[in-house]
Formats: C-alpha cells, structure tokens, sequence
C-alpha cells in the first residue's frame, strides 16, 4: 500500500490512463455518469475511484481525514486524488472539469486495474460549510452491464454549518461557504450555528436557510439552496 | 442402615428399564430386523442449532440521540406497516423510547437491546441468539428522541438464506408512529432538548405509520417548537451492518 507505483506518479495529471498502465486480464472498463440530482446546489471537482477493499475516501461516523476536510470545506481534492494514486487507486480527477451544476450530468471512462474492485467518489456541495456528496466503495460488479446507484449528501463534521458565504473560507479550519455559485444567495446574515454537535462524517441535515437577502441567520436562500437525498444519481456501465 | 434412595432409585431402574424394552419393541427405527444394539447405540439427539447474529448500528443524525435499539426475530411477518396503525408496542417506544413493550411483544421469539441511548455519531453493535428455527426474520427499531413519535428501523426483514460469516449493510430511513401529533412544543418531547413527556396513550395524530418528513424547528419558523436547526435530520438515519455469525 505504501509502495510509491513511480508510473503512476508520473501520469498523476492524466489519472484516466494509470488504469490502462497498470492493467491486468482483469481490468474493467467503465462509463460512469453522475447526475446532480438537486435544483440548487453545486458540485464542487469530482474525485472519483476505484480502489481496492483496504481503503475507503469517507467512513461514516469516523472523523474526516484532513483531505476529505479540504475537499468538504473548500473543494479541493488534490490531498484525496495524492492519497489514492498513493495507494495504486485507479483516479477520475475533475472529470466534469469544474463545477457539476443542478441537473446536469457529466460521463467520462475509469478503467480499473486488478483488484481495484471498489469505487467511490466525492464531491464539496455549494453553498455549504461542509457538505459533500459520496459514494463509498461501492463493488464493481464482475459482469457486463449498467448499473445505477443514488448518492446522499454527507457532513463532514469539520465545520459549524453558519451558512455565511465568506471570501477565502475554502481553506480547511476557516469558517464559513466558500462560494454560491449561481447567485441566489443573500449576505449580512448573522449565522445559523457557531457548533457542530456531530464531529464523525454524518447524513447532512440540509441547509437552513432563510428568505432575507441582506440578513437573517443564513446567507443561503430557502427557497433555492435546500436539498433532499438522493443528491445525485451514479450510472455505471461495466463493458 | 435403612436407604429410601436405593429403593427409590432401584424402582428408577426398573422403571426406567420397562420404558427402554417398550421403546425397543416398538422402534420405528428398527427397520433392519437385526436386533437390540442398534438401538440401545442410537445417538443422542443433536443439540438444536443455534443461529447467531451480530447487528451492528450507527446513528447518522446530527443532533437526534437515539433510544436503546430493540432487535427481535419472529416468523414472516410486519411489526408496522406505513399505512397501517402502530401497535401499543410500537407507539410506546416511538414516543418514548422504551423498547422493553416492543421486545416483549407476542410474535417476538427472541429479543435483545442496545445498552444505553446510541449518541450521533457513534455505533453499537448488538447480539443476537436463538435455536428456534421458525425466528427467521428481523425487526430493528430505535427511537430519535428528539422528536414527538420518529423512529428508524426496519422489520420483517427475511434472513433464512443468510450463510454463516456472511453480512450486508443497509441504510435507514424514518418512520413517524402517526400516534403523536408533530407539534414539538414544549413537554412533548423526550429527549434532551426538551425533557417532556414520552409515552401518552393519546393518539392524536393520523394514527397510521408513514415515513417521516422531518422536524421544522423554532429555526425554520415553527415558532412554538423547543427544537433547533442543530435537530433538523434527513434520510438515512441510521446504517445498520448485519452478521451471520452462527
């Protein structure tokens, strides 16, 4: 697990080909699609990976790793897609090249290499402190076919969800929502909460929102920035 | 010396002799003709065997706590349906959390409980043991205490063709008892965040289950509400990993 694979640290900017490099007789080819599911919420870069069953990107009710917390609070999954390619993961970076916005989709190829039997993948969901959508390890099936799956939204627990939209809060331990993308968000809130009572990787409890846009509690808006699981929809096409 | 227990245990004998030669000449087994050693070496029945589970909870929420977790094994059936009313069992932990009604129920054949309220956040695993082949099917309810009547579990849940050492994991949405209406005012609510009453034999909501919409919050404009957006929850609430361990 440890052992630096020196090919796919050279080719760790194109993630899509170490599957290929390092394949076997029993590497998959795979055509995935990710849906945005929501009518408001953005996500963030893609990470997404096959991997074998000794690693995992998120375990619910276990503290966030400081990678999943840079990419949860602020969208960066630079410190998960070094972790995986570390661990000799096949990695989809970025594959919807920036933000996946609401109901759109986006499809691109992973292929996996022997014993990467597991996929997963996460995104940082916007407006929100600390919010992701995940797959976790999900098993590759062995047999040609297409397969779907419905993905949740998960907290974190690294950040108080305030919901104020603040200049620079991406950088992990900085309170506050990086961006709203798409506008509709207000500023001058005050703050929904300075706690976060669960500190383990937990099911969302949504954004609160309010429908001042130059005060109140949030900055996001309740009528645009609310959610309810499923958050996006994963197709999988084993060939 | 006078014994009564010889006499006693002589007539045992005797007794216990007469029963062998009627069971002898009346052996269904002894098919072969041949004679008496075939039964006298019959083997001893087979201890009856025992089928062991391990159900392993975790508590999703953010802010809900939840109510000791009851696990039973019954025949092929629903301890609630959405739709249909909640038992005095079910309403009695939905409301209040006390699983002890649930698990003491009649189709229950075999019961256990989490040791204490399961903590956002945390897991608890609980076992499970029977030797009655007819306990084949599960149910696991718990309550999120800070509500009026929510609960999340699932029942009926068939594990006959479960193998030995084999598991699966499942996420768990949440039910509403429909026993006790929404109104998360103040007194109402067991739980931390409000200290009220659990259980009332009331029924003053729709009294059928359905699946839960969530709680609304003084935060979100239910002004009489003693919850906080901190409470407010969405599907799944717990995840469950079940093991076949015997």
């Amino acid at each position: 697990m440890k052992k630096m694979n020196s090919i796919a640290k050279l080719t760790l900017l194109s993630t899509l080909s170490i599957g290929a490099l390092a394949s076997t007789a029993h590497a998959q080819d795979l055509e995935i699609t990710v849906t945005n599911l929501t009518q408001g919420i953005y996500f963030t870069p893609l990470a997404v990976s096959a991997h074998t069953s000794e690693i995992s990107m998120f375990t619910l009710g276990q503290a966030a790793s400081p990678e999943l917390q840079a990419m949860a609070e602020g969208g960066d999954i630079s410190g998960l897609v070094s972790l995986l390619s570390n661990a000799d993961a096949d990695v989809a970076e970025n594959p919807a090249a920036g933000l996946l916005a609401p109901a759109n989709s986006t499809t691109f190829e992973l292929t996996n290499s022997d014993g990467n039997d597991y996929l997963s993948l996460t995104a940082m969901m916007l407006p929100t402190n600390d919010g992701f959508v995940g797959l976790n390890s999900w098993m590759i099936p062995e047999e040609a076919g297409t397969y779907t799956a419905f993905l949740n939204a998960y907290d974190a627990g690294t950040e108080a969800n305030n919901e104020l939209v603040t200049e620079g809060s991406g950088a992990p331990g900085v309170l506050g929502i990086p961006a709203a993308p798409g506008g509709m968000a207000g500023t001058g809130g005050t703050g929904v909460t300075t706690e976060e009572s669960n500190q383990t990787i937990h099911i969302h409890r949504g954004n609160l929102g309010d429908d001042n846009a130059t005060g109140g509690l949030s900055d996001a808006n309740n009528t645009v920035h609310r959610w309810l699981n499923p958050v996006a929809k994963i197709t999988i096409v084993v060939k | 010396m006078y014994k009564p227990n010889s006499l006693t245990n002589s007539a045992a004998k005797i007794t216990f002799a007469s029963i062998t030669m009627l069971l002898l000449a009346g052996c269904p087994f002894d098919d072969d003709d041949d004679n008496d050693t075939d039964v006298i070496e019959m083997p001893m029945p087979e201890p009856p065997a025992e089928y062991s589970y391990q159900i392993e909870v975790t508590n999703l929420t953010n802010g809900q706590p939840m109510s000791p977790v009851a696990v039973v094994l019954h025949g092929d059936e629903q301890l609630w349906q959405v739709g249909m009313s909640s038992t005095n069992a079910l309403e009695i932990l939905a409301e209040g959390g006390d699983n002890s009604s649930f698990t003491s129920q009649e189709q229950v054949l075999a019961a256990a409980s989490g040791d204490d309220i399961l903590m956002p956040g945390n897991s608890t695993t609980i076992s499970i043991t029977t030797t009655d082949e007819m306990a084949n099917h599960i149910s696991i309810a718990t309550m999120l205490v800070n509500t009026n009547d929510a609960f999340s579990g699932l029942t009926g849940l068939d594990l006959s063709s479960m193998a030995v050492d084999s598991s699966f994991s499942r996420n768990i949405g949440t039910y509403d008892a429909g026993t006790e209406a929404n109104t998360e005012a103040s007194g109402t609510i067991p739980g931390p965040a409000d200290g009220g009453t659990g259980y009332s034999d009331v029924r003053d909501d729709i009294d059928v289950v359905a699946m839960h919409a969530g709680v609304v919050t003084a935060d979100d404009g239910l002004s009489s509400s003693v919850l906080n957006q901190a409470h407010r929850f969405d599907n799944p609430t717990i995840r469950l990993t079940i093991t076949r361990t015997k």
